[in-house]
């Protein structure tokens, strides 16, 4: 009996992420829903500029690569020209809420039929460690050396209450991938957030709390301490905004 | 074979409309504006989108997602809105997406003005992004031609998975004249294998994809993007020869910078002066052959265009030192007269 497979989504490709990295997890998430909801016929990927660029090797879907923080636009394209197709965006803090932020504000504007999983791990990891929007105050990273100064660097973007403020933003969750328990709401909140795009509902987006052992310098367990200490005080878990009527809005 | 009288801003979103295309995205910006406002009507009334973007940063890549699709796509926009397609457009070559890029030109640099210009040659030829890439680019003179070029431009796109830009400026954009929509014959399309729009559990999933993090794949992905590029050289160069046979002195000179030299060498011929025109219609691939073959004929050669001199390094490069090269423009937004560059074929004739 088979109690645990690789699922169908995924290809044979191994992971390229540092140990400890939790992009790998969120990865096999997205797969196990996509296989759950059996849409991978249908479903089209696009993949960031950051760590988890070669995305597009890992998915079993349709991919396309898209330029740093387009990846909105990119997915508006494919989900206008072909409605019926399951469109998400795999993307990190950089390309969201950085580069990005236009293209991400306005496809919550318009209530594209799309989802972003959106891994906040509170640095620019591909290019080593710099500051991110979403890097803490106070918090080291190479272009903060003593520490992001808020006078100076301003303050760190909540990407979720932000988006939930848009009328079409149908379903907003943070989530953390530090520990059994919350990887497995992780799993919920993306799987609803597919099923809200599959329903039409409008835009979805799940934005995990995700660790970077070596940009952070610490090791893998350290890190998934200091989401709980550190990143989750700051950034709430939880339902910003649900329009599908199915669950409690904070 | 019926003819209507339109703007040539209409004529490129009817135009773009008979070639199939039913994605439009865009900014609005003028010159140009005229297409999006069009399809805004016309779109919906034939199954199409016409879709306001953020900006041109986001149209652009809206138009490579919907081309990953293997739909045919339109994006417009006047130059300061180019500079903001480079990063899209150099993604769409990398990532051999077919696709159709409009250019009404204005006077630049910077905000510049909002007259007609040719001053975005250069980026249109060298460097319309980052990275080793060329694209085709067609450069009509008429209505007319507006509205063959912008259908040819979506088969030529679709032939040659590349993204095609038809460059042309705010007077042509603004001009009315008769258009036949029906005059163009259509060519053959290959079958596109290469579609991001689902596999559905028939194929292997595709990628579409311009990153290659190993410089030998990248390269070789590159040569065979040149191979392509040799290809259309040989095989896709249009231009118009206008009075070339005899003529002492050849205008080189494309779009409306075009029919200003034509009329001056209508008056020159009248007053003894053996002038003629060579016009590029594609200016990337630029007709060097044909104007290293009239080197052989005539005595000198002129460029006239909407700028400071920009497509006379062409010229020069193409007649190779074996003629002289003058060049004659008018920039910001100023059109020379018939006048100006009659006197300039005069001053020219005087040392022949
Ligand atoms: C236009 C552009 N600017 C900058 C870069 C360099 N760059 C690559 S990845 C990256 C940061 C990515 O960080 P993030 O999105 O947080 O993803 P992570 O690597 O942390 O997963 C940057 C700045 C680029 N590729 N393109
Ligand atoms: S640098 Fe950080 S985010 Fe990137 S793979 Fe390594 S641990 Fe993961």
């Amino acid at each position: 009996m088979i109690v645990f497979d690789k699922p169908h989504a995924l290809t044979e490709m191994p992971f390229h992420y540092c140990p400890g990295c939790t992009h790998g997890i969120v990865h096999r998430l997205v797969a196990e829903v996509i296989d759950e909801l059996g849409c991978e016929g249908r479903t089209v990927g696009i993949a960031p500029v950051g760590c988890s660029v070669f995305a597009y090797n890992y998915f079993n879907c349709d991919m396309i690569e898209a330029p740093h923080g387009r990846a909105p636009a990119v997915a508006t394209g494919v989900k206008r020209a072909c409605p019926e197709n399951v469109v998400f965006t795999y993307q990190g803090d950089g390309d969201l809420a950085a580069i990005g932020t236009a293209e991400t504000v306005h496809v919550g504007a318009r209530g594209e039929n799309i989802t972003i999983i959106f891994i906040n791990n509170a640095i620019y990891g591909m290019t080593g460690g710099q500051m991110a929007p979403t890097t803490l105050p106070g918090q080291v990273s190479t272009t903060t050396p003593y520490g992001r100064d808020v006078k100076i660097q301003g303050n760190p973007i909540r990407v979720c209450e932000m988006l939930s403020t848009l009328s079409g933003t149908a379903y907003a969750e943070r989530v953390a991938v530090d520990c059994v328990k919350n990887i497995k709401n992780a799993k919920k909140a993306i799987k609803k957030a597919f099923e809200t795009q599959i329903k039409g509902l409008g835009f979805s987006i799940v934005e995990v709390l995700s660790s970077c052992p070596t940009n952070w310098g610490k090791t893998p367990e350290q890190a998934l301490e200091w989401i709980r200490t550190d990143m989750i005080p700051y950034y709430p878990l939880g339902v910003y905004k649900d329009t599908t009527g199915e669950k409690e809005v904070k | 074979m019926s003819k209507v009288l339109m703007k040539g801003n209409e004529v490129i979103a009817e135009a773009a409309i008979k070639a199939g295309c039913r994605l439009y995205f865009g900014y609005p910006i003028t010159p140009q504006t005229e297409i999006s406002e069009t399809l805004a009507k016309r779109m919906p009334k034939v199954g199409g989108l016409c879709m306001q973007a953020e900006s041109e940063i986001a149209a652009i890549n809206m138009v490579l997602g919907a081309s990953s699709t293997g739909k045919r796509v339109l994006t417009s926009s006047s130059s300061p809105g180019l500079s903001l397609k480079s990063e899209g457009i150099s993604y769409i070559v990398g990532s051999d997406l077919p696709c159709v890029i409009v250019n009404v030109q204005r006077g630049g640099p910077g905000l510049g003005g909002i007259q007609p210009s040719q001053a975005d040659y250069f980026q249109a030829t060298r460097a319309l992004g980052h990275g080793d890439m060329h694209i085709i680019v067609l450069a009509p003179a008429s209505i007319q031609e507006i509205g063959d070029l912008t259908q040819e431009a979506f088969d030529l796109a679709d032939i040659y998975r590349t993204p095609v830009m038809i460059l042309a400026d705010g007077a042509l954009g603004q001009m009315m004249e008769p258009i036949d929509f029906d005059a163009r014959t259509p060519r053959e399309i290959p079958e596109k294998t290469w579609v991001a729009s689902g596999h559905h559990n028939k194929r292997a999933h595709n990628i579409i994809n311009s990153l290659y993090i190993q410089p030998e794949d990248l390269e070789k992905n590159i040569i065979s993007r040149f191979e392509r590029y040799k290809n259309i050289e040989n095989t896709e160069v249009k231009y118009e020869s206008f009075m070339t046979d005899d003529a002492d002195i050849v205008i080189v000179s494309f779009g409306i910078a075009s029919r200003i030299s034509k009329s001056a060498i209508i008056k020159a011929r009248a007053a003894g002066i053996k002038a003629g025109l060579l016009r590029p219609i594609t200016v990337w691939p630029f007709p060097a052959k044909k104007l290293r073959s009239l080197a052989d004929t005539a005595k000198t050669f002129l460029s006239v265009e909407l700028n400071m001199g920009q497509m006379v390094s062409d010229v020069k490069l193409a007649v190779e030192c074996k003629k002289p090269v003058e060049f004659y423009g008018r920039t910001g937004g100023m059109i020379p007269s018939v006048d100006e560059i009659f006197g300039k074929l005069s001053e020219m004739s005087k040392s022949l």
